[in-house]
């Protein structure tokens, strides 16, 4: 199976590889979440929910729901 | 009025925009609501070189021009409308050094439209810190547009902004996207349909399916049959849209913006360590609510005392100075103690806006907004519903305006349905003097029972507002999309400038807005007061001192039977004999009948009230008070106000709908009638109920 921006951990990063579900809203995209970018879990509230990650610079929180319809791909530390 | 051009501001949210608006116009600014909606429109005068004046509006923050909320909405009405008066010469896209490239994204849109379009790149005192580097010659030739390098902070920059808005005819309006890249075919035949429109702009009016206000459509009528696509293809379009943007931007900024990453250093990351942390978050943010309670409780109880004081005095000076009458009288006793009844708010609405203002600046409140998500969407609520939930204790109706911001509607409506729950500042004066007649002053371990009651309160209100929410959430059918996305700004020392504006400002709209209504009630309580029909009310003098001829009294004591007689057959008074069978069984009499029904249109009429009706001259609480205490039972015998009549009372005014302002916000922002009856309806009729039970339990 995929693996989706809702399995990514504190701290790991990930390149972002498909939004074109349609549970993602459009401001999403809009505010920078888009295919090819890096993206890194910066925290989580209690009970991985919502989730405030660090795409590419744009600093944003998103529910775990969202977060599910958005694939990525892990990238191995350095 | 030849001169005087007209600019739009326009940014993303936590860009600094308004910190900008602030600079170009200071206080020469004034804050009014679009017409129809209550979204905030601020606009202001800007001297500009060679005697050119500027109107300035600032539009609402916006991430996009695919608007996803009312706020968002007014951008793309006024950019869509050639013929709205403050239809922009120049727009001033405002953006972020640091999120310049997300920030870019609503600059292609709006170069798009062809209106003339200036780059205004704030935060420039932070590049250094962060490692950042511009080329801004070459941003310039490729965003074929000028750019102003701004610090609001610094104040730096200011200056060649205005000369660049005066200059606004030298901007090129060539867009940045050509649109028939993203589907050749489809935008084409689009072109074909209507040659004489521009493409962008079709392309907006098809796609929005938000659309709250009157967008004016006439012009585009026909495109609305201009359907060849779902719905579902449209968003695909949109997507690609975005992403071309976006790739246009990259190009851009590969070669117009460097970052030294070794430079930079991140106090943002340490500060989120803390701040949103899973236990430190939440008792960072108990501690900040304790602060702010402790506030708009304690220290605003020096200027409010103040303000008590003054406003007395001036009326019985203004009862001694002027010839005696109706006209002296209505001033006296109508019009000034009603005035001091909306400026005795001040200090606590002010305090209240200050804090809201300084959180909000801060970055902090994105923070806080995060760490309770996901607790109040258990109750069907959103992080974001935290904010109005928190200013509801000061005041209802701007809490209800703090709503907008939330996407999901199913949420935002149970939000503003149950911010009225919330103990606002009204319901204050009302819990005291209940609460100093009926609770004993004896402690339990330190701690005033008279303050753990007023703390009760507090929880109770808080505690109905989430439980009706959990209801509301499972009994509303409403489907929608149910999103959320918070930007996390970065934290920033709060401007004082930014600070004091907000405080002035709101304060200012709230006094000036609640203070009509407040002021109206007063004068129209006094008539129904001071006059009334028959021989009762007309001949009240007669008929006292007949009664008590044979008593032997002081001529003070016949004057207040006098005037209790009066008021008792005044107009008012007959309503309040009129309700009194309904009310009875809660423990209370005609005269807190009165009370009642003058304080649905305004809660805190109510201790003005109580103290025209037991006809204590001055409005100081402590003789009030003494009167109350004094009061009989015209049934039970025995005091009227017991524990069991005042926790009657204290629940009733906890949970009834009573303030008209609410209301009308309410329908104004859910644009129905509905809404607002139904809370009116439930929630009065709960509040009697848990006050039925509450008496007859106690009794």
């Amino acid at each position: 199976m995929q693996d989706t921006l809702a399995h990514l951990k504190r701290g790991e990063r990930a390149v972002i590889t498909d939004v074109s579900s349609s549970h993602i809203p459009l401001k999403l995209l809009e505010m920078g979440c888009l295919p090819g970018i890096s993206v890194e879990l910066v925290q989580v509230a209690p009970f991985q929910d919502p989730m405030y990650l660090n795409i590419n610079g744009s600093h944003l929180a998103i529910r775990k729901e969202t977060a599910s319809h958005i694939l990525i791909e892990k990238v191995a530390y350095e | 009025m030849s001169k005087q051009i007209n600019v739009a501001l326009i940014g993303n949210p936590n860009t600094g925009k308004t910190s900008v608006f602030n600079a170009l116009t200071g206080l020469n600014q004034k804050v009014g609501n679009y017409p129809g909606i209550t979204v905030e429109k601020k606009q202001g005068i800007c001297k500009l070189p060679r005697g050119v004046k500027a109107h300035i509006i600032d539009l609402p923050g916006t991430y996009s021009l695919n608007a996803s909320s009312l706020d968002e909405n007014v951008v793309i009405e006024l950019l869509l409308n050639k013929n709205d008066k403050d239809f922009p010469d120049i727009a001033v896209v405002v953006t972020d050094v640091e999120n310049l490239k997300r920030n870019l994204l609503l600059f292609t849109q709006i170069k798009d439209l062809q209106i003339p379009t200036l780059l205004v790149i704030n935060m420039a005192d932070r590049m250094t810190r962060k490692g950042i580097s511009l080329d801004i010659d070459y941003l310039e030739s490729k965003l074929n547009t000028k750019i102003a390098l701004v610090s609001t902070r610094k104040n730096t920059g200011i200056d060649t902004l205005k000369q660049l808005i005066s200059n606004y005819k030298d901007i090129s309006v060539k867009p940045c996207l050509d649109m028939s890249k993203i589907d050749p075919v489809y935008f084409e035949d689009l072109k074909k349909t209507f040659p004489s429109q521009l493409i962008y702009k079709l392309w907006l009016v098809i796609t929005q399916d938000v659309n709250f206000g009157t967008i004016s459509r006439k012009e585009f009528k026909t495109v609305e049959d201009f359907k060849t696509k779902q719905k579902g293809d449209l968003k695909r379009l949109q997507q690609k849209e975005t992403i071309k943007r976006y790739q246009f931007i990259n190009e851009v900024l590969k070669k117009g913006k460097t970052v030294d990453l070794s430079q930079a250093k991140d106090l943002r990351t340490k500060l989120d360590r803390v701040l949103t942390h899973k236990v430190w978050g939440y008792v960072i943010f108990a501690a900040i609510l304790l602060l702010i309670f402790q506030a708009i409780y304690d220290w605003s109880g020096i200027p409010m005392d103040f303000i008590d004081e003054s406003f007395s005095s001036l009326s019985e000076w203004v009862k001694n100075q002027l010839p005696k009458g109706a006209f002296t009288n209505l001033l006296a006793e109508g019009i000034i103690p009603g005035l001091g009844g909306i400026v005795i708010f001040i200090p606590q609405i002010a305090f209240l806006f200050l804090f809201m203002a300084i959180l909000e600046e801060s970055g902090y409140m994105s923070r806080v907004v995060f760490l309770m998500d996901r607790i109040m969407r258990r109750f069907g609520l959103s992080g974001k519903s935290v904010v109005p939930l928190i200013s509801g204790t000061a005041c209802a109706i701007p809490a209800i305006m703090a709503t907008r911001n939330i996407e999901s509607w199913k949420e935002r409506l149970i939000t503003i349905l149950v911010t009225p729950f919330t103990t606002c500042a009204a319901r204050l004066p009302v819990y005291l003097i209940i609460i100093a007649l009926v609770i004993p002053e004896n402690r339990i371990f330190g701690l005033s029972y008279q303050a753990l009651t007023l703390m009760l309160l507090y929880l109770i209100g808080f505690g109905t507002a989430i439980t009706s929410a959990y209801i509301l959430n499972k009994v509303l059918k409403i489907k929608g999309k149910t999103f959320f996305v918070i930007e996390m700004p970065n934290y920033k020392l709060p401007l004082f400038k930014n600070v004091a504006i907000t405080v002035i400002e709101k304060t200012k709209a709230f006094i000036f807005g609640a203070g009509k209504i407040i002021l109206a009630i007063s004068i129209v309580l006094w008539f129904l007061a001071s006059y009334g029909p028959g021989e009762q009310f007309n001949n009240a003098e007669n008929i006292i001192q007949t009664t008590y001829a044979s008593k032997d009294l002081s001529s003070e004591d016949i004057q207040n039977k006098i005037a209790s007689h009066k008021l008792e057959h005044s107009f008012i008074g007959i309503a309040g004999h009129a309700i009194e069978p309904v009310i009875r069984p809660l423990g209370y009499d005609w005269k807190i009948g009165i009370a009642l029904i003058s304080s649905f249109a305004a809660r805190e009429v109510f201790v003005g009230t109580l103290a025209t009706i037991y006809s204590v001259g001055s409005d100081e609480e402590e003789t009030i008070k003494n009167r109350m205490a004094g009061e009989v039972n015209p049934i039970l015998g025995g005091p009227l106000f017991t524990l069991a009549s005042g926790i009657s009372l204290l629940l009733f005014y906890a949970f009834a709908m009573q303030c008209m302002s609410t209301l009308a916000i309410v329908k104004k922002e859910t644009n129905s009638w509905k809404w607002p009856l139904l809370q009116l309806v439930i929630m009065t009729v709960f509040a009697y109920l848990v006050a039925l039970m509450a008496f007859q339990f106690l009794k």
